[in-house]
């Protein structure tokens, strides 16, 4: 009984503590409701699909192929990042293409969204800088598997 | 014309009541997330007007009117349907004796603003608040699941040990004010003490006070008390409910917390007291007053009545969101070993103080 009356003080503090926590956010945001514009916000919530958080610039997103100045591909199907794709979601065509410099581009690039793993080694392996994951998208979920297997020209975009 | 006063007096007192649990589950949510540096639910909208999610009582209500009717095929069907029924009526009955606020002259007509105005409306309230008990045992019985059983007897075993600590804890009230009468009890806490001070319960019975509100606690069985419902062990009584009959429960739950702020209220706050306020107008302890019309003062009143009563609520739900629940042998010892030795000791405490003073 006595130990129990001991807790007590300690109760009413942890008490204070949520109160004071309650106090506070309520403060910042009445003055945010009210328009006025303080230090700090009242949550830490970011309210998402209207608000959303920065991402790095390291972050790995969607994939997008590359442009050469022409406006082809600058993918010459060499077939690397599809060696190093670990999740072995890449497949990749090749075509002739009449410059002798260039000599193959990919008539097909497909990435099995589905399956990618957003590792990055493809962008790491890719000798002509062809394939990025700088997109910034990040919302990928789509209604159907087949949705997700991104040929190239949604790649291209 | 008697007949229809005491109608809208039934209907408005049910109304008020209603729509207050109602919020309270939206005040639940978004007082949690204040305090968790959350925002809370904010999301139920009609037509893209969102209002602060206050529209969320009534999506969740659609919600669980439209879910599932669930009965297990081994329980007994009538008592089973039976249950959250009787919880809620006897929980739903006792805001009847709650004095809203003092008499209203309309014309030559005075209405008392309280449903039932009865000379035990203490005791009527705490019996109810008993029978609220039925409600759990039934539901964790009639389940015929163990774990519901574990969980209605739990409930019985607590509910009974601190209604003990409950009625106990009263006695020093009903000895300062000598009555049962819930609108002589606030009346009586009108008056001030040494000129100044209102003479509302709490300065008179603070150990009373201390007691009833723990008491009081645990006979809402929400989180530092959740016996009967163990979300992390046992899920609780009402593990074989869905839909609208869960709703009727959780219903439950949020009207025994206004109950008991309520009787906090009326008991130890000075229920619809303003301080310093009397019947025509403010009175100023440091001389002079402040005449105010009747309707005024009546206003007044209610208006004191529902910030206390909100108060209140705000603090049970403040209390269910940052304490750790107890365990078995712990609400045990605490409402057997703490909180009747306390409540005796308060009584017999009233007692000699009251036997110098007279």
């Amino acid at each position: 009984m006595i130990k129990s009356l001991g807790y007590f003080l300690e109760i009413i503090k942890g008490g204070l503590i949520t109160a004071r926590h309650f106090t506070t956010n309520m403060w910042f945001h009445t003055l945010k409701i009210m328009g006025i514009k303080a230090g700090r916000r009242g949550a830490v919530t970011f309210q998402y699909p209207e608000e959303k958080k920065p991402l790095a610039s390291r972050h790995r997103s969607l994939h997008r192929l590359t442009l050469r100045e022409d406006g082809k591909p600058r993918c010459v199907s060499c077939l690397l990042c599809v060696t190093v794709c670990p999740s072995e979601c890449i497949t990749v065509e090749a075509a002739e293409d009449p410059d002798s410099e260039i000599q193959k581009v990919p008539a097909k690039f497909v990435i099995d969204m589905s399956r990618c793993c957003f590792c990055g080694f493809c962008v790491e392996a890719c000798p002509e800088d062809a394939i990025r994951m700088d997109t910034g998208k990040i919302e990928l979920a789509a209604c159907g598997r087949g949705d997700l297997i991104y040929g190239l020209d949604r790649l291209l975009k | 014309m008697d007949t229809v006063i005491a109608a809208i007096k039934i209907i408005l007192a049910l109304v008020w009541f209603l729509v207050l649990t109602l919020y309270l589950t939206w005040l639940e949510r978004k007082e949690s997330a204040v305090i968790q540096d959350r925002i809370g639910a904010n999301r139920a909208n009609i037509w893209k007007f969102r209002f602060l999610g206050l529209f969320q009582p009534f999506a969740d209500a659609i919600k669980m009117i439209f879910k599932e009717d669930f009965v297990p095929a081994a329980a007994n069907k009538f008592l089973h349907a039976l249950a959250p029924f009787i919880s809620f009526f006897f929980v739903a009955i006792t805001i009847c004796a709650v004095p809203f606020g003092d008499s209203l002259r309309l014309g030559t007509r005075t209405i008392n603003l309280q449903v039932l105005d009865l000379n035990v409306g203490l005791l009527f309230m705490l019996a109810m608040l008993s029978l609220a008990i039925y409600g759990i045992i039934l539901s964790g019985w009639a389940s015929r699941n163990r774990f519901t059983l574990l969980g209605g007897v739990r409930g019985a075993a607590q509910l009974i040990s601190y209604e003990v600590a409950l009625g106990l804890s009263l006695i020093g009230i009903i000895m300062v004010f000598p009555s049962l009468h819930l609108q002589s009890i606030v009346r009586f806490q009108g008056e001030n003490l040494l000129g100044f001070i209102p003479r509302w319960g709490v300065l008179l019975q603070p150990l009373g006070f201390i007691v009833f509100f723990f008491a009081a606690l645990a006979e809402t069985k929400r989180v530092p008390f959740d016996m009967p419902e163990g979300e992390s062990e046992i899920i609780g009584f009402f593990t074989e409910y869905g839909g609208l009959k869960w709703g009727l429960f959780m219903m439950t739950d949020f009207m025994e917390i206004i109950i008991v702020s309520a009787l906090l209220t009326t008991l130890f706050f000075g229920g619809w007291q303003v301080p310093w306020l009397a019947a025509d107008g403010f009175r100023w302890p440091w001389g002079g007053a402040w005449g105010l019309p009747h309707g005024v003062v009546v206003a007044l009143q209610l208006l004191a009545f529902n910030v206390k009563i909100v108060f209140f609520c705000w603090l049970q739900i403040l209390i269910r969101w940052t304490y750790p629940r107890f365990r078995y042998d712990q609400v045990m010892d605490l409402g057997w070993k703490l909180l009747i030795p306390l409540s005796l000791l308060n009584i017999v405490g009233t007692g000699v103080v009251m036997g110098l003073l007279k």
